[in-house]
C-alpha cells in the first residue's frame, strides 16, 4: 500500500515523465521565441506562445475537473464558473493597472464605470490594485463559493445528475448576473483593454513567455499536488466515496467532508487556471460562465481519460488543438466534430484515450505472451 | 417564585459541573467509540419500532433486545422486515415511531450512519459491498477503526502496527494471498469474506451480518460458522440467514420475524416447534 | 338599416334640430338637397364649415351618410378639381377611380394629381367617430353598443349626452346600461353647472368603474372642488378604484405567470417522461423543442396561404419529426448508456450540438418568424385594465390539454402500462414478456414528440432560431427536479408555481434578476429537499 508523500509524488516515474515533457516543451518554445530571430524558420511566434499558454490553462482546468469527477465522482457542470471567477479576480487587478490610460482617462474608475456615470469605485473593487490581494482572491472567491455550495449540496446528499444539473444552474445564474451592468463587472463586454501586469507590458514577448512559464509551473505544481493527494489515504477514501458512498458512510466516514475538501480544492485550482488565462487572452467576459464552456471542459477530460490526471491534461490539449485547427479551416464543422466527440467518447471510449492505450498495450502483451507460449511448440 | 432567587438558582444550575444541556445530552451528540455505555443488561434495545413505506408496514411494533456478547440469529420469510430492521439500526432508515438505543445512552434514531458506525456498529450487507476499484488490503485500510477525518487521512500514513493488523485479519479470512488484487476482481465468496474482514477491522461492539454464506462453498461455510462463534462473547453478533442448517449450527437464540414483528424467540428447538412459526414459515415443508 | 334610420331620426327629434324631411320608409326618396350642399361645403378650407357639413350629413338620414363619413375618415372622399366636385375616390392604377357620393355611379378615372382627399383634423375625426358611436348606440349587437358607449365616455357634447340618455331609457343589456351610467355620471361631474347632490350621486355611481376617464375626472374633482364632501367622496372613490386596479393587476400577473408556467410545462413534460420515467438525462431535449418550432415554420412555408389552419398540420407534424429524431437518438446513442446517467448527459449534449449546427446550416443562423393566425391574435378584454391575450390563453389551454392527454396515455393505454412496468423494474418487466427495447424507444419517442409540440407553441410566442432550445433546457430540468422526478402532477405544480413566482418577482427586481433568484431558490430548495416537492417514497426510491 502506497502512501505517497510529496517527494515520491515529485520523483516517481510518471511524474518525472510528465514534468519533463511539460517543461521541456515550454522551455524550447520560450527559447525559440525569444532567441531565434523572427525571420528564421525555427522562430516560434508570440501567437503560438500565447496559444500554448492558453492550452496549459485549459489543461490545469481539466486537471481540476478530473480531481472531482475522476476521483470523487462529482460531475460538475459548473467548473467554468470557478475558472471565470478566478479570471475576473485577475481581470480586476489588470483593470486597476490601466489607471488613467483608459479611453476616458479617469485615474480611479475603469472605463465602463465612467460610461455608466458611476462616481466612485464599488467597495468590492477595493484592494484589487494590489497584486497580492488579487492573487488571494483568485483562490479565495472560487474556493469560498465552492465551499458554501458544496457544503449545502453534499450535506443534503444531492448526488449524481441532480448535482450536475444544479452546478449547471449555478454557472447559468452567475452568467446572467455578470451580464448585468449593475453588478459592476463591465456587463456584456466584461473586462478588457488590459495594459500591463506587475509593470510589464502584456504585449511584450518577454511577458508572454513569462506567463507561459507561470502557466507551466502552475500546471506542473497542481499535477504533483494532485498525484500526492490521490496517493494518500485521503485519495483512496475519496475514490471509495465515488464507488460506494453509502458503504463508506457505514464505515464511519463523513463522506460529505471528503467531497467538500476535494470540491473546494478543485475550485481553487480552476480559479488559478482562470487567473493565468485572462492576462494571456486579454479579456474576461460573462461568456466564460456559459454552461456550454463547462460542459465542453467535461469532454476534454472524457477524451483524455478519467482518474489518471495526465489523461485530463492530454485531453484538454488535444481537443483544444483540434478546435484551433478546425475553427481555422472549416468553422461550421467544429460543432459537428465536438458533438460527435461527445457521443463517440461516451459510447465507444468510456475510459478515454488513456484507457484505449492501456487496453492496446495489454492486448499486445497477451499476444506476445501467447506467441512466447507457442514458440517452443 | 421570587425572581432574583430563581435567577441565581438558574445560574448555579447552569454552571454545575455535571450539568448536561440539551444538545450535549447523550444520544443526540456525535459519539466516538469510547462513549458507548454498556452498563445495562442489553446492548441493543428496539422497542415498538414501526416503519411504513406508502402504507405498507415493513416493521410493525418490533421489539427486540440483544445482550452483550450474544450471537443472535434472525430468520423470517422474505419481506418479514429483516433488512429494514438493520437499516433502522444503522441509521439508513428512520422509524416512524418507536425507540432504538445502542447501550444505555445512544439514541440510534437521532444519529447519522457515520456516527452509528463510529459508535461501534458494523454491518455486512446482504449484497457484498466492497470497494471494487481498491485492492483487498486497501479495503481493509478504509475500514480500519481510528480517526476518519480528512486531514488525518491526508497526513498520517498507516503505521507498521496497523499494517500487521490488516495482514493478520486478511489471514483470518484466508485472503492474504489476494491482498493486492482489486476487490472487484474477487469471486463472490471472496467478496463476502473481504466484507467480513472489513467489519472486523471496524472493531465494532455489535456486528450485523446479513446473509453471510450466500455463494460460499461448504468449507467456507464452516469457517464462517467458526468465525462468527469466535466473535461472539467479545462482540455482540446479529446474523440474518436463510440457511437453516447454518443457523442450527451456530445459534443459541433465534428470533423469527414475520410481517414486521417478532413472531417467536427462543432456542432453535423451541422455535421449530412453535405452531405459529410452523404455520407461517416452516409450515410449507410440513404441509 | 331602417332601424338605424329610425334611431337617427328619433335623435334628431330630441335635439330639436330636426330637418324638414318627413320620415319615410323609402330611402331613395330621402335625398335631401342638404346633403349635396354639405358635400360641397367640404371643399372649404375652414374646419368649422367642414364640421357643420359633417353634422349635416350625419343628421340627414341619407342611406349613404354612414358610408360617406367612414370614407371621410379613410381619406376616401376626394375633391375632384377638374369638375370641382366631391366624389368617393379609390386609388387605382396610379390615379383615382371616382364614384358619385350620393348614387354610387361611376364617374370614371382621373389622374392622381387631379383629385385630393378631403383633409380633416383630429377634432373632426373625433366628431365623426362620436357621431358614428351615437349611431351605433342602437346597433342590435350589444357588444357593438357597449363599444360605442365606451367610445363616448368622457364626451361633454350635449347631443351625445342626450343620445346616451335616450339609450339608457330603453337599454336592456346590463353591461351596456352600466357603461352608459358611467358615461352620464362623468358628464355630470364634468358639467360645471351640476349641483352638489347630483355630483355626489355621480361619484357614488362611478366608484367601482375602472375606466381611465373616471379616474381622471375624479382626480380633477378631488383637486378642484370647493365642497369638502365632494372632495372626500372623490378621494374615497379613487382609493377604491386603485384597490380594484391593483387586484386586477395581480390577476394580470397571475395570468402571465400561468402562461409562462404553461410554456415551462410544455417544455418540461417531455423531459419528465424521459428523465422521470426512464431515468435518461436528455440534454438534447431543448433541440427537440427547437425542431418542433422549425417544423411549424416549414409547414407555414409549404402552405403560405394557410396560416389560419396550418397549425393544425404543424402539431402532428412537429410531434412526428421530433419523435422520429428522438427514436433515432435512443436507438443510436442512449440504448448503449442505460444505467449510466452521467454518460447519457454527455452524449445527448453532443447530439444537441450536432442538431443545433445542422439547423444553422439548413436554415441559417438567423431567427425565423412564424405568422400567428388571426384567431390567436388580439385579446379578450375583461375590463379596461385587465385583458387576456388570446395567444397566451390558447397556450395555457393547449398545455393543459397536452398534459391531460399524456396522463391518459400513461394511465390507460397498453404502452403506458408497459412504460410504467419497465421504469419500475426492467428485469421483471422483461421476464413478463414486455419487449423493453421497443418500449424504451417508444417512450423516448413520446417524450421527444411532446417536446416537438412544445416547439409549435413556443413558435407562437418567440422567434424561431437555433438557440431556441438552449434557452429552455435548464428551466425544464429545474421544473422536473423541483416537482419531483417521476411525478407528472409535481411537474405541473412546479411549472405553474415557478412561472407565477417568476412573474411576481419580475416587476420588483427585473427579468434577469427574477430568473437568477428563481434559480438560486431552486438550488437551495433541492439542497433541502433533494427529491423535489413530491418525492416518491418507498424502498425502491431509497435504493436508487
Amino acid at each position: 500500500m502506497r502512501h505517497s508523500d510529496f517527494k515520491t509524488a515529485l520523483t516517481d516515474h510518471a511524474a518525472k515523465l510528465f514534468l519533463g515533457v511539460l517543461f521541456g516543451a515550454v522551455i524550447i518554445v520560450a527559447l525559440l521565441n525569444l532567441l531565434v530571430p523572427a525571420d528564421s524558420a525555427l522562430h516560434v511566434s508570440s501567437y503560438t506562445v500565447t496559444l500554448l499558454g492558453k492550452y496549459l490553462c485549459y489543461a490545469l482546468l481539466a486537471l481540476a475537473l478530473d480531481l472531482v469527477w475522476g476521483y470523487c465522482g462529482i460531475l460538475s457542470l459548473g467548473h467554468g464558473a470557478f475558472f471565470a471567477l478566478g479570471g475576473y479576480a485577475m481581470g480586476m487587478y489588470l483593470m486597476r493597472q490601466i489607471g488613467d490610460r483608459g479611453v476616458y482617462g479617469n485615474p480611479e474608475l475603469p472605463d465602463f464605470m465612467v460610461f455608466l456615470n458611476w462616481d466612485q469605485l464599488p467597495w468590492y473593487w477595493h484592494g484589487f490594485d494590489h497584486f497580492g490581494f488579487a492573487l488571494l482572491m483568485v483562490g479565495l472567491v472560487p474556493g469560498v463559493l465552492a465551499f458554501v455550495f458544496g457544503w449545502l449540496a453534499f450535506r443534503s446528499r444531492v448526488t449524481g445528475v441532480y448535482l450536475s444539473i444544479i452546478t449547471q444552474a449555478l454557472t447559468y445564474a452567475l452568467m446572467l448576473a455578470f451580464f448585468r451592468n449593475e453588478l459592476g463587472f463591465g456587463g456584456n463586454n466584461g473586462l478588457t483593454d488590459f495594459k500591463d501586469i506587475l509593470g510589464f507590458s502584456l504585449q511584450a514577448d518577454g511577458t508572454r513567455v513569462a506567463l507561459l512559464l507561470a502557466s507551466a509551473l502552475a500546471l506542473g505544481g497542481a499535477f504533483v499536488l494532485c498525484r500526492w493527494i490521490t496517493g494518500t489515504r485521503l485519495g483512496r477514501t475519496v475514490m471509495a466515496v465515488r464507488d460506494a458512498e453509502s458503504r463508506a458512510r457505514f464505515l464511519g466516514y463523513r463522506t460529505e467532508h471528503y467531497k467538500l475538501w476535494v470540491f473546494t480544492l478543485s475550485a481553487v485550482l480552476a480559479g488559478i487556471a482562470g487567473a493565468l488565462y485572462v492576462p494571456q487572452v486579454g479579456i474576461i467576459n460573462p461568456g466564460e460562465f456559459s454552461p456550454l464552456n463547462s460542459i465542453e471542459l467535461v469532454v476534454w477530460v472524457a477524451v483524455g481519460g478519467r482518474a489518471t490526471l495526465y489523461g485530463a491534461v492530454i485531453g484538454a490539449i488535444l481537443v483544444n488543438y483540434g478546435k484551433t485547427v478546425f475553427t481555422g479551416v472549416m468553422p461550421e464543422a467544429w460543432l459537428f466534430a465536438l458533438g460527435g466527440l461527445f457521443v463517440a467518447v461516451t459510447v465507444f471510449l468510456p475510459q478515454g484515450l488513456v484507457g484505449l492505450a492501456k487496453n492496446l498495450a495489454r492486448k499486445k502483451k497477451t499476444e506476445k505472451d501467447e506467441e512466447a507460449h507457442h514458440e517452443p511448440a | 417564585m421570587s425572581r432574583p432567587d430563581s435567577f441565581a438558582a438558574n445560574l448555579r444550575e447552569t454552571f454545575r459541573r455535571d450539568q448536561v444541556f440539551g444538545p450535549l445530552r447523550p444520544g443526540t451528540r456525535p459519539v466516538s467509540p469510547g462513549h458507548l455505555d454498556t452498563g445495562g443488561k442489553h446492548i441493543l434495545y428496539m422497542e415498538d419500532v414501526t416503519v411504513s413505506f406508502d402504507g405498507f408496514k415493513a416493521l410493525n411494533d418490533l421489539t427486540l433486545y440483544i445482550e452483550p456478547g450474544e450471537l443472535r440469529c434472525i430468520i423470517g420469510p422474505n419481506g418479514a422486515g429483516k433488512s429494514t430492521m438493520m437499516d433502522v439500526i444503522t441509521g439508513k432508515t428512520r422509524p416512524d415511531t418507536g425507540v432504538c438505543y445502542f447501550g444505555q445512552t445512544l439514541d440510534l434514531t437521532a444519529m447519522s450512519e457515520t456516527d452509528i458506525a463510529t459508535a461501534g456498529i458494523g454491518r455486512k450487507f446482504q449484497k457484498p459491498t466492497v470497494f471494487p476499484e481498491h485492492t483487498a488490503l486497501e479495503n481493509l485500510e478504509l475500514a480500519m477503526a481510528g480517526p476518519k477525518g480528512t486531514w488525518h487521512a491526508l497526513l498520517k500514513p498507516v503505521t507498521g502496527e496497523q499494517r500487521d493488523w490488516m495482514a493478520s485479519t486478511l489471514d483470518t479470512v484466508g485472503l492474504l494471498g489476494e491482498r493486492d488484487r482489486l476487490a472487484g476482481a474477487l469471486s463472490h465468496g471472496q467478496k463476502q469474506w473481504l466484507e467480513i474482514a472489513m467489519v472486523l477491522m471496524q472493531k465494532p461492539e455489535l456486528l450485523l451480518v446479513d446473509e453471510p454464506i450466500a455463494g460460499m462453498t461448504r468449507q467456507e461455510v464452516e469457517r464462517t460458522a467458526e468465525l462468527l462463534q469466535g466473535l461472539a462473547g467479545e462482540h455482540s453478533v446479529m446474523v440474518v440467514e436463510h440457511d437453516m442448517e447454518f443457523i442450527r449450527s451456530i445459534a443459541n437464540t433465534v428470533t423469527v420475524l414475520h410481517q414486521g414483528s417478532v413472531l417467536a424467540e427462543g432456542s432453535m428447538q423451541q422455535v421449530q416447534n412453535d405452531p405459529k412459526v410452523i404455520e407461517v414459515y416452516l409450515g410449507e415443508s410440513s404441509s | 338599416m331602417q332601424r338605424v334610420l329610425l334611431i337617427v331620426l328619433l335623435w334628431l327629434g330630441a335635439t330639436g334640430v330636426a330637418g324638414a324631411q318627413a320620415p319615410t320608409d323609402d330611402p331613395a326618396a330621402a335625398d335631401p338637397p342638404s346633403v349635396s350642399d354639405a358635400l360641397a361645403d367640404l371643399k372649404s378650407r375652414d374646419f368649422d364649415i367642414k364640421g357643420a357639413a359633417i353634422e349635416t350629413i350625419a343628421r340627414s338620414g341619407h342611406e349613404r351618410a354612414e358610408a360617406l363619413l367612414q370614407a371621410l375618415l379613410d381619406r376616401g372622399l376626394v375633391h375632384d378639381r377638374a369638375h370641382d366636385r366631391i366624389a368617393l375616390g379609390e386609388q387605382a392604377d396610379g390615379g383615382w377611380a371616382l364614384t358619385d357620393p350620393l348614387t354610387g355611379d361611376s364617374l370614371g378615372q382621373v389622374d392622381a394629381r387631379a383629385a385630393r382627399p378631403v383633409i380633416i383634423n383630429n377634432r373632426l375625426r373625433e366628431q365623426i367617430r362620436n357621431l358614428q358611436a351615437v349611431a351605433a348606440l342602437s346597433n342590435p349587437d350589444s357588444g357593438r353598443r357597449r363599444q360605442a358607449v365606451q367610445r363616448l365616455i368622457g364626451s361633454a357634447d350635449p347631443t351625445v349626452i342626450q343620445a346616451l340618455r335616450e339609450r339608457q331609457a330603453k337599454e336592456d343589456n346590463t353591461a351596456v346600461a352600466d357603461a352608459i351610467d358611467t358615461a352620464l355620471s362623468i358628464a355630470v361631474l364634468r358639467d360645471p353647472d351640476s349641483d352638489l347632490h347630483a355630483r355626489l350621486a355621480a361619484i357614488d355611481a362611478v366608484a367601482g368603474s375602472l375606466e381611465p376617464a373616471v379616474k381622471n375626472v375624479l382626480r380633477d374633482r378631488a383637486t378642484q372642488t370647493d365642497a369638502a364632501a365632494e372632495r372626500n367622496a372623490a378621494e374615497k372613490a379613487l382609493k377604491a378604484i386603485d384597490a380594484r386596479t391593483a387586484r386586477y393587476e395581480t390577476a394580470d400577473t397571475i395570468f402571465f405567470g400561468l402562461s409562462l408556467g404553461s410554456v415551462l410545462l410544455l417544455a418540461a413534460i417531455g423531459l419528465a417522461i424521459t428523465f422521470g420515467v426512464m431515468g435518461v438525462i436528455n440534454m438534447a431535449h431543448g433541440e427537440l423543442i427547437m425542431l418542433g418550432a422549425y417544423t411549424t415554420y416549414v409547414v407555414q412555408q409549404i402552405f403560405p396561404q394557410g396560416h389560419e389552419w396550418s397549425l393544425l398540420i404543424a402539431i402532428p407534424a412537429a410531434f412526428l419529426v421530433s419523435a422520429l429524431v428522438g427514436i433515432v437518438i435512443e436507438r443510436c446513442v442512449i440504448r448503449f448508456l442505460y444505467g449510466r446517467p452521467l454518460e447519457t448527459l454527455l452524449a445527448t449534449f453532443g447530439v444537441s450540438l450536432i442538431l443545433q449546427q445542422a439547423v444553422r446550416l439548413i436554415f441559417s443562423p438567423l431567427n425565423r418568424s412564424v405568422v400567428t393566425p388571426d384567431w390567436m391574435s388580439g385579446a379578450l378584454q375583461i375590463n379596461p385594465v385587465f385583458s387576456l391575450t388570446y395567444n397566451r390563453l390558447y397556450i395555457i389551454f393547449f398545455a393543459l390539454a397536452v398534459f391531460l392527454t399524456l396522463l391518459t396515455v400513461l394511465k390507460k393505454t397498453r404502452l403506458g402500462l408497459q412504460v410504467r412496468a419497465v421504469s419500475q423494474n426492467r428485469i421483471t418487466a422483461r421476464a413478463m414478456g414486455i419487449r423493453s427495447e421497443r418500449v424504451n424507444a417508444l417512450t423516448f419517442g413520446l417524450g421527444s414528440g411532446i417536446a416537438g409540440i412544445a416547439g409549435v407553441a413556443l413558435a407562437q410566442l418567440t422567434n424561431v432560431g437555433p438557440n431556441l432550445g438552449q434557452a429552455y433546457i435548464i428551466d425544464s430540468f429545474m421544473v422536473v427536479v423541483f416537482g419531483g422526478v417521476g411525478n407528472l402532477w409535481g411537474t405541473l405544480t412546479a411549472a405553474f408555481g415557478l412561472g407565477i413566482a417568476n412573474k411576481f418577482i419580475e416587476p420588483l427586481a427585473g427579468a434577469v434578476l427574477a430568473k437568477i433568484m428563481v434559480l438560486v431558490f431552486i438550488i437551495l430548495f433541492i439542497q433541502r429537499k433533494p427529491r423535489g416537492l413530491f418525492p416518491q417514497r418507498g424502498r425502491a426510491a431509497e435504493d436508487s
